[in-house]
Formats: C-alpha cells, sequence, structure tokens
C-alpha cells in the first residue's frame, strides 16, 4: 500500500518541480520575449505570416478573437469530415477500411476539433492510417493550441492587456510549445516501446495453438501519444486508449502520460503569476487546486485499495478492486491516472472507469462537473479565474466595496458572463440530454447496467463531451457498426445514432460557449480603468481569500450536480456497502 | 468683536451635540406601519407585482402548481401514495410557499412603510401656503404655492412661509429654517451673496420680507426628490443591485434545469417523487432570503440616509460613498471649528504680557463670539488679568465688517481696539472721533514679526491696541474639531484617502494638516484647484466625495463622483451636488462612507448567507425524497420523515426571512476595519453561520412538528 501512495507522491512531486519551469516559459512565448527555438522559428513563421496575410502586430477585440476561432474551427472541422469520409480512397489505408456513418464522422470530427476526442469508435477497425495522421492527428495540436490560446487571452484581458491576436498564439503554441515537446517525447516514447510504424496489422499464430491466428493491430502511435497526453486530447490510437500495451506499454510510460497531461494546465496558473506579477497569488491558487486533486485521490485511491466488500467476502480477506485495470500499473496509477485524465480534461484512460468503485465514479464525475481540478488546456485557467471573480463578487460586497479584481470592478456584464459560464453551460449541456436519454432508457440509452449506474454512465458521457473531455464510462450502445461490419451487413442502430447527434450538441455547447463567453469576460475586464489598491480592497492573494474561493466553487459548482451524485455514485456506494451490489 | 470667519467670509453654522440627537427633521411616525405592512403584504401578491422579483415569482408560481395537486394529487400523473395524505402534505406545502412569498412582500413592505413614513414627515414641512406672486406689471397675485413656476417672482414678507425653493433677489431678512435643518437660530438672508441668498421651500421668514426667484417647479425641489426616493416610487436598482439580481436569477435558473431534470433520473432509478415534492425542492434551492430581502436592503438604506438628515437625488449615489477613495475636505468648517480661539498674548513695542492680556480683555469684555470669550477666558485665567473699571460705565464697540474691528470705549474716555493687524494699524494712525485729533500712533516692525509668527504657526493674528499705542498681538488658534483625527485613521483603515484644502498659506496649511492627520493638503487653493484634485484623483481611477457649497463650488461638486451641498449653500451648488445635507455639517461626509459600505455588506452578507443555507436543505430534503434508493444515510440531521424533512426545510426557508427583516433594515453592523478583516469576520458569520445555522434550525423545527 505504502509503495502506492508512494508512486503517486513522486509524480506530484516532478510535476510540481516542472511548474516553474514550463510555466515560465510560456510566459516568455506569450509575451513575445525572445526563446531559444526563435533563430529557427521566427523565419518560418514570418513566412506562414506573409502567405496567410496575417496581421501580426493587430490584437483583437473579444469578439473578434471568439470570431475566429469560431471561423477557424469551423474550417478544420469540415476537412476533417472530408478526410474522414473519404478514407476508403485516400491514402494510407492497408487496411482498406471504408467509410463510417455519417453519424460517426460527425461525431468523432466535432469531438476532436473540440479537443474533447471523445470516440464512438475503436480506432483499429473504424479508421486508416490516414485518417488518423492527417484527419485526427492534426486537431490534436489545433485544438489544444485553441484552448491554449483562449487561455492566454483570458490571463492577458484579467491583467489589463490587450487580448493579443488568435492566429499568432494559435501558431506559436504549437510552434514554440506543442511541436517541440512532441517532438522529444515521441522520440522517448518510441525508445521506450511504443510503436511507430505504417505497416499495417500483423497476422501471427497463436501459441497455445498454431492454427489460429491473431491479427495484432499496431501503427505510427508513438507521435500520436505524446500530442494525445500533452494537449489534453485523449483519443486513443486504439480502442482501449492507454490501457493498451502498445499506447502504454509500462509504469515509466505511464508516469510520463501522467506527466504530459498535467504540464499544462499547472504550468499555465504559473503562467498567470508572470503576467499578473504577482507569483504569491498563482502559487495560492496552485495550492488550492492540489488540495483538491489530492482529496480527490485520496478518495479513489482509498476506495479502489479496500476493494470490492463483496469480493473480499467471497475470497476472504481484502484485495484492491483490480476489475478493470491493468496489472502492470496497479490500484494506485489506475486510480492516479483516473483522477488527473478526468480534471485535466484529456480523457485518456488507462483502466476502465466504469469498473472502479463508487467513489471512483463521484470523484472523475466530479471532476469533470467543476472542470478546474487543472481543467482543459488553457480554459481550465480561464475557468478557475473566472471562479475567482465569482467568488469576488458574491463575498467582495461583504468588505463594502464595490467588488474589484485585480484592481478592475466586478459589474453586471463580468456578473452575467461568469455565472452564466460557469453556471448555466454545464447543467443546460449535461442535465437536459441526460435526463431525456434516461426519460427513454430503452430507446434511446441503451444502457448495460441498470440503477444507480447505469444513471451514472449516461450522466458520466454528458459530463465527459460538455467538459470536453472525452474519456467514457462506457457500457453504453454509442457505437455505431465498424466499416467492416456495414459492409457484412450490419445496420446502423437508434442509440448509436441518439448518442452521437446528442453528445455533439453536448460537445459544441461545452466548447464554444464558454470560449465566446470567457473572450467576452477577458475583453471586458480588460477595458476597465483600473481603481488602486488600498487598504479597503478586498485582497485576492491571501490564503483566506483562496480559502473563501474554494468554498464557492463547491458551493455553487457542486451544488447543482448534487442530485445526480446522489442517486448515482453515491446510492450505489449506499448499495455496495449494504451488500446489495 | 466677531473676527471674519474665513477668508472667503463665509458665514459657517456648526451643529453641536451629539449627532442623534440633532435630528430635526420631524421624527417619522410609525405607528400603525405593521398593520399596513401586511395588508400591503397580500396587496403585493398581484400577479402584475410579483412578477417584478423573478426569485420570488417562482415561489408565486410554484404555490400555484401545489395548490392545484393539493385539490387533486394526480392531476400531473397518478402518484403511489395515499391521495388523502397526499393532498394533507400538498396542502402544508402550498400554505408555507403562500407564506413564502407574503413573508418577502412583507419585508419590502415595512421597508417602503418606514420610508413613506419618512416621506411623510418631510412632506409635513411644505404644506401648501399662498404664494403672493409678482405679475410683471408689478401687481401681486395671491396663488397658491402649488400653482408657482420656475422663474416666478414672489413677494414674502414677516411671518410667511416660503412657498417653494428660491433665490433672494431684494430685501434683507432673517429666516427660520429650523423646520429643515433643526438649527433655532435665524438665518440672515439677502441677495447677491454666495450663500444667504437662497431659501428653501418650507421654511418661514421672520423680519422684513424678500423678493425671491422661483427656482424649482412643484414636485421637484429637493424635498420632493427624496420623497420620491425613500417612498420607493422612483426606485431604480443600482448597478450593484442589478448585478446581484443577475447572479440570482442564473441561479433560479440552473436550479430550475436541475429540479426539472431530476424527476426523470429518480424515475429511473425506481425512486420516483411527486410535483409538489419537487417544487419544495426548486423553492429550498433558489435563494429566496436575498430575493425576498433584496429590495427591502435597497429602501432601507436610502432610508437611513434619510434619518442622517441627507437628501439623496439617487441610490446610486449612497452606494458610491461606500467606493469612495478620496475625500476632497475643506478646512474651515470641517476640519477645524469655524471659531479660533486665543491661545497667546505676543506683547510688542516692549509691553508686557500682562500689559497686553489687561488691553484685550478691556477690548472683548462686550465681545459675545467664541473668539472674544476665549480671549477674557485667556487673559482672566492664564495671566490674572482683571477688569479696571466697571463696565456699566463703558460702552461695546461692535464688529463691522467695514471697520474689521471691535473693543470697547472705556469710562475715562480711552479707546481700546483689537481687530486684523492692518485694520489696528490704521486706527492707531488715524483721526480720533471724539476729539478730532489724529491719534499719531506709530507702527513697530516688531509688530510685522509677531504677525508672521502667528501666521507660520497656523493661526490667525489680532492686533490689540489703546488709542494710539498697538499692545501687541492675539494669537488665534485654528481647533481641529475632536475626534477627527481618529474618524481620519480609521478612514485611512478603510482605504480611504483625505485631501485638505484651504486658502492658507502653506505653512499654516501644513500645520494644521499635520495637526488633523489628513493624508494631504492643498494650500492656497482656489476654487479651480478643488476641481483639478479632484480629475487628478479620478484619472488615477478612484472615486472621489467632496463638499462644497459655494456657487464656484458647483463645477467641482458636478466633477465628484458624491458631491454634497451644505443646504445653507447656494442653489447652483445644490443643483449641481447628489446630496444635499439639510444640517450643513461637512463632517457628515464621513458617516456617508459608512453609510454606503454599511448597505454594500448588508446585500454581501445575506447573499452569502442565503447561498450557503442550500447545503443544510440539500441534505434535509434529498436524502429524505430519494430514500428509496437507498441513500437515507445521508440523512445527517436524523429527520424523523421524508414530510417532516420536506415541511421544516421550507418552515425554515419561509421563517427566515422575517427573521432577517431587521438585519435587513438596520443594516449589517459596520467597523471600520480593513477589507480582509472584514472579510474575514463577516464570512465567519454569515458564511459559516450560513452553513451551520439551517441545519440546527431545520433539526429543532424537525422535533417540534407534529408531523409522523
Amino acid at each position: 500500500m505504502l509503495q502506492g501512495w508512494f508512486q503517486i507522491a513522486l509524480t506530484l512531486c516532478i510535476i510540481a518541480a516542472i511548474t516553474p519551469i514550463l510555466g515560465g516559459y510560456m510566459a516568455r512565448v506569450y509575451q513575445g520575449d525572445r526563446t531559444v527555438l526563435d533563430r529557427l522559428l521566427n523565419p518560418v513563421e514570418g513566412l506562414l505570416y506573409r502567405l496567410t496575410g496575417i496581421q501580426t502586430q493587430e490584437a483583437m477585440t473579444g469578439w473578434q478573437y471568439a470570431r475566429a476561432i469560431l471561423y477557424s474551427n469551423l474550417g478544420m472541422a469540415l476537412l476533417i469530415f472530408l478526410i474522414i469520409a473519404n478514407q476508403g480512397w485516400l491514402p494510407f489505408n492497408p487496411t482498406g477500411v471504408g467509410a463510417p456513418t455519417w453519424d460517426t464522422v460527425l461525431h468523432t470530427t466535432i469531438s476532436f476539433i473540440t479537443n474533447t476526442n471523445q470516440q464512438h469508435y475503436s480506432g483499429e477497425t473504424y479508421l486508416s492510417y490516414g485518417s488518423q495522421l492527417w484527419g485526427l492527428g492534426y486537431p490534436m495540436f489545433t485544438s489544444a493550441a485553441t484552448g491554449l490560446a483562449v487561455g492566454i487571452a483570458f490571463i492577458r484581458g484579467l491583467t489589463g492587456r490587450p487580448l493579443g491576436n488568435f492566429y499568432v498564439d494559435l501558431l506559436r503554441s504549437i510552434t514554440r510549445i506543442l511541436l517541440p515537446i512532441s517532438l522529444v517525447g515521441a522520440i522517448v516514447f518510441i525508445a521506450a516501446g511504443v510503436p511507430e510504424t505504417l505497416a499495417g496489422t500483423v497476422v501471427i499464430p497463436t501459441l497455445e495453438d498454431p492454427t489460429v491466428s491473431q491479427a495484432i493491430a499496431r501503427g505510427p502511435v508513438a507521435h500520436f501519444e505524446i500530442i494525445k497526453q500533452l494537449g489534453e486530447n485523449g483519443g486513443g490510437f486504439f480502442a482501449i486508449n492507454s490501457a493498451h500495451p502498445f499506447e502504454n506499454p509500462s509504469p515509466f510510460t505511464n508516469l510520463l502520460q501522467i506527466v504530459g497531461l498535467m504540464a499544462i494546465p499547472t504550468s499555465l496558473i504559473y503562467t498567470y503569476g508572470i503576467f499578473a506579477n504577482n507569483r504569491k497569488q498563482a502559487w495560492l491558487i496552485y495550492g488550492m487546486v492540489l488540495v483538491l486533486y489530492s482529496a480527490f485521490i485520496l478518495v479513489v485511491g482509498i476506495g479502489e485499495y479496500q476493494g470490492n466488500p463483496a469480493v473480499n467476502a467471497l475470497l476472504g480477506g481484502q484485495v484492491p478492486n483490480l476489475e478493470g485495470k491493468e496489472v502492470r500499473f496497479g490500484w494506485a496509477q489506475s486510480a492516479l491516472y483516473a483522477v488527473s485524465t478526468t480534471g485535466t480534461m484529456t480523457g485518456a484512460v488507462n483502466s476502465l472507469h466504469d469498473s472502479f468503485m463508487p467513489s471512483g465514479g463521484f470523484v472523475t464525475l466530479s471532476d469533470m462537473f467543476l472542470q478546474i481540478v487543472w481543467g482543459g488546456q488553457g480554459t481550465g485557467t480561464a475557468y478557475l479565474f473566472a471562479y475567482l471573480i465569482l467568488a469576488v463578487f458574491v463575498t467582495g460586497l461583504m468588505v463594502g466595496r464595490t467588488p474589484e479584481f485585480l484592481g478592475r470592478k466586478i459589474e453586471k456584464r463580468e456578473v452575467v458572463l461568469a455565472s452564466f459560464l460557469l453556471l448555466l453551460v454545464h447543467p443546460i449541456a449535461i442535465l437536459i440530454p441526460g435526463a431525456i436519454t434516461l426519460a427513454f432508457p430503452d430507446q434511446l440509452g441503451g444502457i448495460s447496467n441498470p440503477g444507480f449506474h447505469g444513471l451514472a454512465q449516461v450522466i458520466y458521457e454528458y459530463a465527459s463531451a460538455a467538459a470536453n473531455n472525452g474519456s467514457g464510462f462506457e457500457g453504453l450502445g454509442d457505437s455505431q457498426p465498424s466499416p467492416f461490419a456495414i459492409a457484412a451487413g450490419a445496420t446502423p442502430t437508434t442509440t448509436a445514432l441518439w448518442w452521437n447527434l446528442s453528445t455533439c450538441f453536448s460537445l459544441l455547447v461545452g466548447r464554444y460557449v464558454p470560449i465566446t463567453a470567457l473572450l467576452l469576460l477577458a475583453d471586458s475586464m480588460s477595458r476597465k480603468q483600473p481603481v488602486p489598491l488600498t487598504t479597503g480592497t478586498l485582497r485576492t492573494d491571501t490564503g483566506l481569500f483562496i480559502g473563501v474561493t474554494a468554498g464557492v466553487i463547491l458551493i455553487l459548482g457542486a451544488l447543482t450536480f448534487f442530485p445526480i451524485l446522489a442517486l448515482g455514485p453515491i446510492a450505489e456506494a449506499f448499495q455496495i456497502a449494504k451488500g446489495i451490489g | 468683536m466677531q473676527t471674519p470667519n474665513n477668508a472667503q467670509g463665509k458665514p459657517l453654522r456648526i451643529p453641536s451635540g451629539k449627532r442623534g440627537d440633532r435630528r430635526h427633521t420631524p421624527k417619522a411616525n410609525l405607528s400603525g406601519l405593521y398593520q399596513r405592512a401586511v395588508r400591503e403584504a397580500f396587496l403585493k401578491l398581484d400577479p402584475r407585482n410579483a412578477v417584478k422579483n423573478p426569485v420570488m415569482f417562482i415561489v408565486w408560481v410554484g404555490t400555484g402548481v401545489t395548490a392545484l395537486v393539493t385539490l387533486d394529487p394526480n392531476l400531473f400523473g397518478t402518484v403511489q401514495a395515499d391521495a388523502g395524505q397526499q393532498r394533507i402534505l400538498n396542502g402544508l406545502i402550498t400554505i408555507i410557499l403562500f407564506f413564502t412569498v407574503v413573508f418577502a412582500n412583507f419585508a419590502e413592505a415595512v421597508a417602503e412603510g418606514r420610508g413613506k413614513a419618512q416621506a411623510d414627515s418631510l412632506r409635513s414641512t411644505r404644506s401648501e401656503a399662498i404664494a403672493r406672486k409678482l405679475l410683471p406689471d408689478g401687481t401681486i397675485q395671491e396663488i397658491s404655492s402649488t400653482e408657482l413656476r420656475r422663474g416666478d417672482q414672489v413677494k414674502v414678507i414677516a411671518g410667511d412661509m416660503i412657498p417653494a425653493d428660491g433665490e433672494v433677489i431684494k430685501g434683507v431678512a432673517s429666516v427660520d429654517e429650523s423646520a429643515i435643518t433643526g438649527e433655532s437660530a435665524p438665518v440672515l438672508k439677502q441677495p447677491g451673496t454666495d450663500i444667504a441668498s437662497s431659501v428653501t421651500g418650507g421654511t418661514r421668514i421672520l423680519s422684513d420680507e424678500l423678493i425671491l426667484t422661483i427656482t424649482s417647479d412643484p414636485g421637484q425641489g429637493f424635498i420632493d426628490r427624496m420623497i420620491a426616493l425613500v417612498e420607493g416610487a422612483e426606485r431604480t436598482k443600482t448597478p450593484n443591485e442589478i448585478a446581484l439580481t443577475v447572479l440570482l436569477t442564473v441561479l433560479t435558473q440552473v436550479f430550475l434545469i436541475v429540479v426539472a431534470t431530476v424527476s426523470p433520473l429518480a424515475n429511473y432509478v425506481q425512486a420516483p417523487t411527486t410535483i409538489a415534492i419537487l417544487i419544495s425542492l426548486l423553492v429550498a434551492l433558489i435563494p429566496t432570503t436575498i430575493g425576498g430581502l433584496l429590495s427591502a436592503i435597497g429602501i432601507a438604506g436610502m432610508d437611513r440616509v434619510a434619518q442622517f438628515n441627507v437628501i439623496a437625488t439617487s441610490g446610486r449615489a449612497v452606494e458610491a460613498c461606500g467606493d469612495i477613495n478620496t475625500l476632497v475636505l475643506d478646512k474651515t468648517g470641517t476640519i477645524t471649528l469655524g471659531n479660533r480661539l486665543a491661545n497667546e498674548f505676543i506683547p510688542v513695542n516692549g509691553h508686557s504680557v500682562e500689559e497686553v492680556a489687561q488691553v484685550a480683555l478691556a477690548a472683548s469684555i462686550f465681545d459675545e463670539t467664541p473668539e472674544g470669550k476665549s480671549i477674557v477666558q485667556l487673559a482672566e485665567q492664564q495671566h490674572q488679568a482683571k477688569t479696571t473699571f466697571d463696565p456699566t460705565q463703558a460702552e461695546g464697540v461692535e464688529f463691522s465688517a467695514r471697520t474689521r474691528m471691535s473693543g470697547t470705549n472705556l469710562p475715562g474716555g480711552q479707546e481700546v481696539r483689537k481687530g486684523a493687524v492692518d485694520a489696528v494699524k490704521g486706527f492707531v494712525r488715524s483721526r480720533s472721533v471724539s476729539s478730532g485729533d489724529s491719534r499719531g500712533g506709530t507702527i513697530s516692525a516688531q509688530l510685522d514679526a509677531a504677525y508672521e509668527k502667528v501666521s507660520r504657526l497656523g493661526g490667525t493674528p489680532l492686533a490689540v491696541c489703546q488709542d494710539n499705542e498697538i499692545y501687541g498681538v492675539i494669537y488665534l488658534k485654528d481647533i481641529v474639531k475632536p475626534g477627527l483625527r481618529e474618524r481620519f485613521d480609521q478612514l485611512r483603515r478603510m482605504g480611504v484617502k483625505t485631501i485638505m484644502l484651504t486658502g492658507d498659506n502653506r505653512i499654516t496649511a501644513s500645520v494644521i494638516a499635520k495637526e488633523a492627520g489628513v493624508d494631504d493638503f492643498i494650500a492656497e487653493a482656489t476654487p479651480e484647484d478643488k476641481i483639478d484634485v479632484i480629475r487628478k484623483e479620478q484619472a488615477e481611477g478612484k472615486l472621489v466625495a467632496m463638499t462644497g457649497d459655494g456657487t464656484n463650488d458647483a463645477p467641482a461638486l458636478a466633477q465628484a463622483n458624491v458631491g454634497v451641498a451644505m443646504n445653507s449653500g447656494t442653489q447652483a451648488a445644490k443643483e449641481a451636488a447628489n446630496m444635499v445635507d439639510l444640517d450643513s455639517d461637512p463632517t457628515k461626509l464621513i458617516d456617508l462612507v459608512t453609510i454606503g459600505k454599511q448597505l454594500l455588506i448588508t446585500r454581501g452578507a445575506l447573499t452569502t448567507f442565503s447561498i450557503a443555507n442550500d447545503i443544510a436543505k440539500y441534505f434535509a430534503i434529498i436524502p429524505t425524497i430519494f430514500a428509496a434508493a437507498g441513500i437515507g444515510s445521508l440523512n445527517v440531521m436524523g429527520l424523523k420523515s421524508p414530510q417532516s424533512a420536506i415541511i421544516s426545510a421550507l418552515i425554515y426557508n419561509a421563517l427566515i426571512i422575517p427573521a432577517l427583516i431587521p438585519l435587513a433594515l438596520k443594516g449589517v453592523q459596520f467597523r471600520p476595519l480593513t477589507a480582509d478583516q472584514l472579510l474575514r469576520r463577516n464570512m465567519l458569520i454569515y458564511g459559516l453561520g450560513g452553513v451551520i445555522a439551517p441545519f440546527i434550525a431545520i433539526k429543532i423545527i424537525d422535533v417540534l412538528i407534529p408531523l409522523a
């Protein structure tokens, strides 16, 4: 048991050590300071700007920034849709796979462009290498860079700077941050045993019975793997994602994967500290999130370590819950991975979340409801500060002044945007489709487990979509038959169609509405006349205030979902405790 | 003798005594307030009125729905449980929800009632009067004061009520303004001067007669505006109130979605519930406490300002007081007492201090002004000076603006005088009135040195002489108002900077500034400096408040974020300001900052309390209504039954509104602490208290109510 907790603690230490280094580097990148890669990349970027006619010096307003994101994302989405829909005759298709159903293509496109990577398909049998490489590989960079751009524009606005230029931020995010780290990371992954090949499936005779042959899927995995983690994408090359030995062969790669998915969202808080010239505040906020994160790991870890009482009773002793887990990772690495991947909106999995104890379901759901336990690429940090704004507004009146954050008054417009963004978008994108699905569980849901667990499965799917996480509790009839199966005569199902379309709604609402609101919020903050600090001003860089913020996040963010959690994982936990399960 | 009051020669009235004892607008009549409020609370159930408050309107609609399911529990689908029991439960829920709305209405009605009472007392100062309107041909027409229009000219004679706010254009008269200011001493009104030329409707002319130009249309005067504000008729929401309403509306929408979607979820896990219970859950979760009290808090804030004898032209101005970063204060009358007191005798021309004291005493024996009395006191107590003549045989010489001296003609024919140094210089060289001879006095350099010394110390020098001989200089010291230093310290702790403006020279100004403890000062200030300093502070993003009374203060009053005009000030100043202080007490600005802060704190505290309450309500309702889902162990309060849990939570939810009405009306207690200290304190009381209190209260209600 100690070994497990030690592994977890060590991982957290590595992440904390990286934070100031990467955070400082990102601040240099986005402040336009000189960085090591300038000599190499400046000419390349210059050429790209000239070719595309981007006016690099032009700062955008909130609306312009949001429009640039919407248009560019729409353009990229069209390209992805066309690539996957036409994969049958496009190159790099050694397995000769045809086009998936239109709803699968649509869902996959939207899922990848929104940095969610929710997968209602299995990579091995639904997509060609070409689709994985060109269709899904590039939005893994651009969607992550889009999120980073939003995060940095938000930080700029909050600290009173112009928001910047989306195209420049997008390009610099890729060339200075995502691409260089991915390049190094991919090589490390290859060295650690992750395949990178364009050769097709290997067919080998099995050891047990040489007359029976087994097809082993492989492909260009290593480069996919690093950006999957670093960009908080999470879409696996193979169906079972990072549980697959080719995606995540060893505890070392597992550590690398966790560090990869945590690196940017943790460091971005430090980047804020540099922009705001208030590292103390950044570390306090960092500490607050770290406490929440650690508490979540503890809850899941203890649950998994203690195992299922029903199984324990059967075995006559306490064993960790290993159902749905890879033994090479064990309970500790699986628990840490699950909390990290749902907290950061990565969505990669190294174990089946469906098989976790109810405490696991409780935490992974809470992670996605809150969206700030590090949070999505760029957007998570922005959410965090939006919560700070809301906390300032709710409690700031109590010091007898119009509430202000970083010297800027929080007025009607900011409250409209922040409260809408933080409080209303999620219930709309999760609870409404969730309730519809559960009202018609047989016609729409295709739920494998009845009762509390089934409820958790449904809500998890929508929460994952709305939070742009992408992981699945699974166990839902959300996949259409593969192109091979359809060629063999299988018919598409209504449940899969419903899931594909309804999650598209959650994906889009959960991505673009908050992004637009965040940018408008940043815009309106940046235009405010700053008010000088006095002793009458509520200081937002004290432990007291950060503690108050944690309370506001838990009460406002979590209370909304208390009934769901009560009827899902909590009820299930009581059920198991009573020994019914 | 009466020394000139300040550089501009403005008369200053310094109200004395505790502020509470000083209010003189007739005390608001609060009898029958609660009976009227109860009636109002029911009248406000009118849906056209109810819809204005989105949070309470949801409760209102919910009440209607639960009433329907009381009549027919199976209206929205068959309910498994026994229909009779359902009907009782639904009926109880309906009654509690109904009272929740009524309580919220009651809170608003009480606040409005108090405002109305305040308005009535203000209105009583302006009963209808007969006005003598001057027609262009010079004839007089008697009309009702309500028919007067801006620009009309009226004549008022001794004993008349002044019919409306106006400007004196002709005549000199004394006016009793006690109806408005509470000061019993009559005020001299005459045309041309900044201060003394404006009159307020409702005051009474005591002597002589005046010709006035009316400056406001009926219903447009300050008092009318204040009446409209405290009555709530013209209440527009302040920016902070609007932002808060947005948050409350969003929270309400969130919980609407939560409760609307929970039903299919509950059905899916075989823990179905009824529409009445879902509505109960909704009402418990939406922020009804702050939603029900929000308007009462705002009205009460205006009311508090009115009780302070300050007329605010908008609620926005009151709130802005809490945000003030900088106070711009005039030295004279605000920081120092208008009256200076004798501090020292400085002999010149070889005389001793005792001689100066003796002559000063002789010159001041008939002087009834505070300055004169202080000279007598200083001479008698510090220098054992005694009156060496029979006062009944002597003759006092009053101060006049022409001579700028006062004094005494002694029985022996000697003339003792004290006054402005150059006036006395002139006197000793002038021709005697009685003998006709030139006095032929001489002026020494010592006198000028003494004059400069006193100036440097921040005081006013008065020369004393007997006939042609100047004996010395009396050092009249500016006295900083007692307790101001502490007030400024408090303000500094609250993050408010104080800037003193004075016409004095730098040296004098710095002495006073140091003594009073202001943060900054502008010496030799002109009216233009006032507006410059405001602009400079505002350019740094600060909010500035100031007081003013003269016409040349008007631009600065308009520029300031909060401009408080003195009621004794000119019409122009009052028009430019967003508040008028009926007591003409410039220090009141400091209290206004407190009122503004208190208003914001009350609103924030009750919001925090309201939201924090949700935790307990969740723990009361969710485990019991979804007991079928096996989450009964979450019932940490150990409530008796689902019915009892819901009813207890709802009763708490309803009762907390009237329970908090006194707090909403009085405002949260304000202490001059730093923001961090205030946050810690209020977070403990209203945040933590808001989490814990309902757990205890709901449990107690659950034990008390006889419900299975």
